[in-house]
């Protein structure tokens, strides 16, 4: 019964969370089925794939770095790369 | 104060009263005297709040939700067409547990065009998780808003509170206007526990990933069924400090009854005439004046029946390609009872087509014959139907 009530007590009203940075918590890399490859040759560090990642799932530098656990695959850092140093590839192909 | 006013004015009155900080609200016939008055007294000064002009009604609810989100008391008003714009957020403002009041003045819905009353908008969206209160006069439309919002705020639920359009928010009548320092008792400065702060930042409006959506949905259902106790609790209160208590539901002549029949909103005066007609002539006729249909008081229900025979459910709606959507509530309150009464459903005044007392007499001959005979001829009836327009004659 004390197992019941505790769980319960976390779901407040309306679905309120009152702890900040939840999202972060949803590991959203499982979702993918294509990972961008950056080329660390090819990539000039000028960021445009930085600003168009809708998942903040890019990290700054030269090369940028992917962050995984979070990208979903959705591509548009491949599609908007001036330099074509991204590439998707096939989640679990061996 | 006794005043002599319309349903609407009541409406704004028991808003003003209530000391709202937000008001959000597009104008519609026939509740435009509502939002028009409230513009008013905060124009004036006379209330001291924010009003919100929008391009609809859609974004009138969309802002007071975001209004009541900051903690603050909220209200808005609409009627037929607006509300089933609104109708998208309703479900929003309950599922976020935003303790939001509005009017509504019952009109028709189109098509065909029609501004005049009946109860079709508010049944359509009594699956919105709003509370629905329905107002027999213009007393109770006032007395009704200052309630809600206690309700509204102490079980974080929004409400509504209905009336009939043009019959009750066009009609003056005699109301004894609470004093604002009655109300201001009665309803304390209201503070929301979520309210967004900068200070403490909270999520509202998070994803229901499937792992969690039921749980919340069944809370929700939990907190609307469980409202009843509060409203009867707030209605009590209100009793005591103002001298006119209120119910779930008001019985009239319910306890011997061979025959009850049920209404919702303006009817029951009229109908009440009728009951006393029949009881000088000493047939057991009662009558069930539903106030509160959301949540569905249906073992208060069932009770107030007792030992009937026959119960005839009167209401200014249909669920189309079913009965009216308060029989089907009220067929539901007695199902698995060992002993039911007969049912009987009477589709009427639809966009103001008149109920007369000589429709109301046959309303209860047809309780009555069922009674007698333990037969129901024909379950669904349309009162005051031109037959020979639609093929029937």
């Amino acid at each position: 019964m004390s197992k019941v009530c505790k769980e319960r007590e976390k779901l407040l009203p309306g679905a309120v969370i009152v702890e900040p940075g939840c999202s972060e918590r949803t590991e959203t890399g499982s979702w993918r089925s294509q990972r961008p490859v950056v080329d660390e040759k090819k990539c000039t560090g000028c960021m445009i794939c930085w600003m168009y990642c809708p998942d903040i799932a890019i990290k700054k530098g030269k090369p940028v770095k992917i962050d995984y656990k979070y990208c979903k695959g959705c591509g548009i850092c491949a599609e908007v790369c001036p330099v074509k140093a991204i590439i998707m590839e096939q989640e679990g192909k061996k | 104060m006794k005043q002599f006013i319309t349903g609407n004015e009541a409406a704004a009155l028991g808003a003003k009263l209530a000391r709202v900080k937000v008001v959000s609200a597009y104008p519609i016939t026939p509740q435009t005297v509502i939002v028009e008055k409230l513009a008013e007294y905060v124009a004036n000064g006379e209330l001291d709040a924010e009003y919100v002009m929008v391009e609809s009604e859609h974004s009138a609810l969309s802002a007071c939700i975001g209004a009541a989100a900051t903690g603050v008391r909220t209200y808005t008003a609409t009627s037929s067409q607006g509300l089933i714009l609104m109708s998208e957020i309703m479900f929003i403002a309950s599922g976020l547990r935003m303790p939001l009041v509005m009017a509504n003045a019952n009109r028709s819905l189109s098509a065909p065009l029609s501004i005049w009353n009946d109860q079709q908008d508010s049944m359509a969206v009594r699956d919105s998780g709003w509370i629905q209160i329905y107002c027999q006069d213009n007393q109770e439309i006032i007395d009704s808003s200052i309630q809600a919002f206690r309700i509204a705020e102490e079980t974080l639920l929004p409400v509504m509170v209905c009336f009939d359009g043009y019959i009750l928010s066009h009609t003056a009548e005699n109301v004894d206007v609470p004093e604002q320092g009655g109300v201001d008792k009665f309803l304390p400065p209201y503070k929301y526990p979520y309210a967004l702060d900068p200070e403490h930042p909270v999520t509202i409006g998070a994803v229901g990933v499937p792992e969690y959506y039921e749980e919340f949905r069944y809370l929700l259902q939990e907190a609307v069924l469980k409202s009843k106790e509060k409203i009867v609790e707030v209605g009590k209160l209100f009793g005591k400090q103002f001298g006119r208590e209120y119910g779930l539901m008001e019985c009239y002549h319910t306890g011997d009854a061979d025959v009850v029949l049920v209404v919702m909103g303006s009817l029951s005066g009229g109908v009440k005439d009728i009951v006393d007609e029949y009881r000088k002539q000493g047939l057991k006729v009662g009558l069930v004046n539903l106030r509160v249909f959301r949540p569905f008081p249906a073992k208060e229900l069932a009770e107030a029946f007792g030992g009937a025979k026959a119960v005839a459910v009167i209401e200014k709606d249909v669920s189309m390609g079913s009965t009216g959507g308060l029989f089907l509530d009220v067929s539901v309150a007695l199902a698995n009872a060992k002993k039911a009464p007969l049912l009987l459903n009477f589709i009427c005044g639809l966009g103001s087509r008149d109920v007369t007392a000589a429709q109301i007499r046959e309303v209860v001959k047809s309780a009555v014959e069922a009674a007698k005979t333990g037969e129901v001829k024909e379950v669904v009836r349309w009162l005051g139907l031109r037959e020979t327009m639609v093929g029937l004659k």
